[in-house]
């Protein structure tokens, strides 16, 4: 197997997640190939490649989500700050308080605007009611959301619009202070302006968070990423800074794949 | 450049439309520069107004090749080399028009010096000839690359230009002795001066399209480098 292409050296930058050849299987099917790559902290890094590239299996490795089914397993390393999540004594909900995930559809809880946020927090900490109370405001004026639901936080969060929801789960998941914040193709069941809000919001995330957005909108990740990784049948083919993976990509795979060469 | 066909044939046929409008253009204006050259040659004055007419043709290209440009950039977001390509050719079609505009020039100053009855002393500066016949070549070589998206005749063009310049300041140099010789020719030699001031530029466009070629192609801006530098990033991939 060729070596991936690394069209940046991320000298700059300190490494939040650290992917050292990292293998996955789907029971005998193996999805993910010897998978090496540095995610920069507090930067936004979009992973893009044809449907079933591997891209959302890797994220859902990055939060142990795939220990969910028995027949799926995981190889190598990956570090968070130095320590292997894959080997960890760490309790998996606490990795995931640590690393994020937002998906596809919005999944608000049936229950109000108010204790969707305030949910996950209970699971960690104990605060007061004053406490909980100013910690789901946050969670939600970082979401961007907190102009629209302050006057209706006991409603149900299924009340909201698409958009409304996907900022919902996005605020539920800053709620318990996470570090690292997964998105599985958050837009792609939203609107333009719902689109845009959410990539407003994702661009202020990465102030405080860092950020790994998997979309098979190229345009999105061109828009949104400060780093591209073009992933092709579960393999890493390119890593690079987005402005030069989309103005002049090292590989020509990648080439292919950003100007509709495809297939 | 990129080989192979995208998914949407649309997008192909938008990208080689324009590419073939390039060349057209680029064939236009390189008769535009011939027969302004064969005018001041000759100080034939129905080659002149040809040349002068032939400028609107060229100019209304560049408006149809401008809006060719932006729909591209609106309906298809192109990227890498595509964008390259976009990008590229926009700022190419600019130098191309240009260069017309400069042949204009050399055809007024055929009727400046017409009027002056300076018509047949004209030959007395054999160099302007000259550097007019290295400036078409060089016209007509970037052309050329541009439709084979050729880098290595591209580089051979970016170097060529100091040829063109050189040759300007020798003709200064002639058309000074002869104005401090006989203060009458001044007024004809400033004619001249104009003429091959714009045969220079059509050489510094060449070299500027050359540019872009290896952008296009290469991905590498060789704008404002040195020729030695040149070679040198190209060495470099």
């Amino acid at each position: 197997m060729e070596k991936p292409s690394q069209t940046t050296s991320l000298a700059n930058e300190r490494i939040k997640m650290d992917v050292q050849n990292l293998n996955f299987y789907y029971g005998k099917f193996q999805a993910l190939k010897g998978i090496t790559l540095r995610i920069p902290e507090k930067k936004v890094t979009a992973f893009i490649g044809p449907s079933g590239c591997g891209k959302s299996t890797l994220l859902r490795v990055f939060n142990r989500m795939f220990e969910l089914y028995p027949d799926q397993r995981a190889e190598g390393e990956v570090k968070v700050d130095g320590e292997n999540i894959l080997t960890s004594k760490e309790d998996v909900a606490l990795v995931r308080a640590k690393i994020g995930m937002i998906f596809q559809k919005p999944t608000p809880f049936p229950m109000s605007i108010y204790d969707n946020i305030a949910f996950g927090v209970r699971l960690f900490e104990s605060l007061s009611r004053s406490a909980m109370d100013d910690r789901v405001e946050w969670a939600l004026k970082k979401a961007a959301l907190w102009n629209e639901v302050k006057d209706k936080l006991t409603q149900t969060g299924t009340s909201l619009s698409g958009g409304q929801q996907q900022r919902l789960c996005i605020a539920r998941g800053i709620a318990v202070k996470p570090e690292i914040i997964l998105f599985d193709e958050p837009c792609s069941a939203l609107d333009p302006i719902s689109t845009a809000k959410i990539e407003e919001l994702i661009d202020e995330l990465k102030h405080d968070y860092t950020v790994a957005i998997v979309t098979h909108n190229m345009q999105q990740a061109a828009r949104v990423s400060d780093y591209t990784a073009y992933m092709y049948l579960g393999e890493m083919i390119e890593f690079g800074d987005t402005d030069q993976i989309f103005v002049k990509p090292a590989r020509k795979e990648t080439e292919d794949y950003i100007t509709g060469r495809f297939g | 450049m990129v080989s192979g066909d995208h998914s949407m044939r649309k997008y192909d046929e938008e990208l080689e439309a324009i590419r073939s409008r390039v060349l057209h253009m680029g064939g236009l204006v390189e008769s535009q520069v011939r027969t302004a050259l064969a005018a001041f040659d000759k100080g034939d004055l129905d080659l002149a107004q040809q040349a002068i007419d032939a400028d609107r043709r060229v100019n209304d290209l560049e408006i149809e090749l401008d809006q060719m440009v932006i729909h591209v950039i609106a309906r298809r977001q192109p990227t890498a080399g595509d964008l390259r390509m976009i990008i590229g050719t926009a700022k190419a079609i600019m130098d191309i028009e240009r260069i017309g505009d400069e042949a204009t020039k050399i055809a007024r100053a055929v009727k400046w010096l017409h009027e002056k009855g300076a018509g047949t002393r004209m030959h007395r500066v054999p160099d302007v000839q000259h550097s007019g016949e290295i400036a078409v070549s060089m016209l007509r070589r970037t052309l050329d690359a541009f439709a084979r998206m050729d880098t290595a005749a591209a580089a051979a063009i970016i170097k060529d230009d100091q040829g063109v310049d050189d040759r300007f300041r020798a003709i200064l140099r002639q058309l000074i002795t002869f104005m401090m010789e006989d203060p009458r020719t001044i007024s004809t030699s400033l004619d001249i001066v104009w003429a091959a001031k714009a045969i220079e530029r059509i050489g510094d466009h060449a070299k500027n399209i050359a540019e872009f070629i290896i952008f296009i192609s290469q991905g590498v801006d060789m704008r404002h480098m040195t020729p030695d530098e040149v070679e040198r990033a190209l060495a470099r991939g």
